[in-house]
């Protein structure tokens, strides 16, 4: 598959809204997801320590 | 450890440990096979005959789809196992899966619309394959709002593990719905007894997709689980002790 400019690929022929609007959204979701279940990990992590520095 | 059992990984200590070795390599995995299906599907695949270039959505919308209906069917799995065998962290583990089998349906939903709208004219229609699809949806977000809901965490599991394993029938309702009902989302192209009907660039594009969200699915997973294994276990010593080296 060949595309003949930058241009023509963004375009998808016609269809790049659709196309690209559905990677986006799909590209957006797979990069917040993991930033937020990390984020929930390093709170749990937190939480266990002031628990740890509590019992002392 | 010396041994390896069965329920070696039952222990949330040492399934956190397993994912921590594990997960690097899953998201390199996740990001290769991505990009490799990237490329085939945009500069090797070719335009569709009646499609256009808007075919090309298959390429997250199919994989997103399987997965929705195999994370399901996972979560419903795990939390039959931390029912039947008093194992909380596969209670956890389904826990773990929800919000992520959740949003690979709303993705399926959402990039279904999008093709649906210059294909079909139309960005929703009421036939039984999207219906059952936004069913899904449902019965995940009802899992999530219901194990949240129960203080009791056991208890939460419990009744989670209903509802997962009671709305698991809408698996097979999805998969067949094509086949029972008149339906305007187009029939099978694969087949465990046929050929696929679709040309060989963009079957190997989808499936090298598919085995991508399935890597991604097991890391931010597993990431998932071993925040609720922190989360439940805050006042055990493996979890303060590794609290204290993780966050240094």
């Amino acid at each position: 598959m060949t595309w003949g400019s930058p241009a023509e690929f963004f375009a998808m022929g016609g269809y790049g809204l659709y196309v690209w609007g559905a990677y986006a959204v799909c590209l957006a979701a797979m990069l917040i997801e993991p930033w937020l279940t990390r984020r929930q990990r390093r709170d749990a992590l937190a939480a266990a320590s002031r628990a740890e520095e509590d019992s002392r | 450890m010396n041994t390896l059992r069965w329920s070696t990984f039952a222990a949330p200590s040492r399934f956190y440990a397993l994912v921590s070795a594990v997960n690097p390599w899953l998201w390199g995995l996740a990001i290769v096979l991505a990009l490799a299906a990237l490329y085939i599907g945009f500069f090797v695949a070719p335009v569709d005959a009646t499609q256009g270039n808007s075919y090309r959505i298959i390429f997250i919308h199919v994989p997103a789809a399987w997965l929705s209906m195999v994370l399901y069917l996972a979560m419903a799995f795990w939390a039959a196992m931390g029912w039947m065998l008093n194992a909380r962290m596969a209670s956890m583990l389904a826990r773990a899966i929800a919000p992520t089998g959740a949003l690979f349906t709303f993705l399926a939903l959402w990039t279904g619309s999008f093709w649906g709208k210059p294909t079909w004219g139309t960005w929703w229609v009421w036939d039984a394959r999207l219906t059952s699809e936004l069913i899904l949806l449902f019965l995940y977000l009802g899992y999530i709002a219901l194990v949240s809901s129960i203080d009791d965490v056991v208890r939460g599991d419990k009744a989670g593990a209903v509802l997962a394993l009671v709305g698991a029938v809408n698996v097979p309702i999805i998969y067949f719905s094509v086949v029972w009902w008149n339906t305007l989302h187009q029939g099978a192209t694969i087949s465990a007894t046929a050929a696929p009907k679709m040309a060989q660039t963009m079957l190997l594009a989808m499936l090298l997709m598919t085995l991508s969200f399935w890597a991604y699915a097991f890391a931010v997973v597993f990431t998932r689980a071993q925040a609720l294994a922190v989360e439940r276990e805050r006042h055990t010593d493996w979890a303060r002790s590794l609290a204290g080296k993780e966050l240094q």
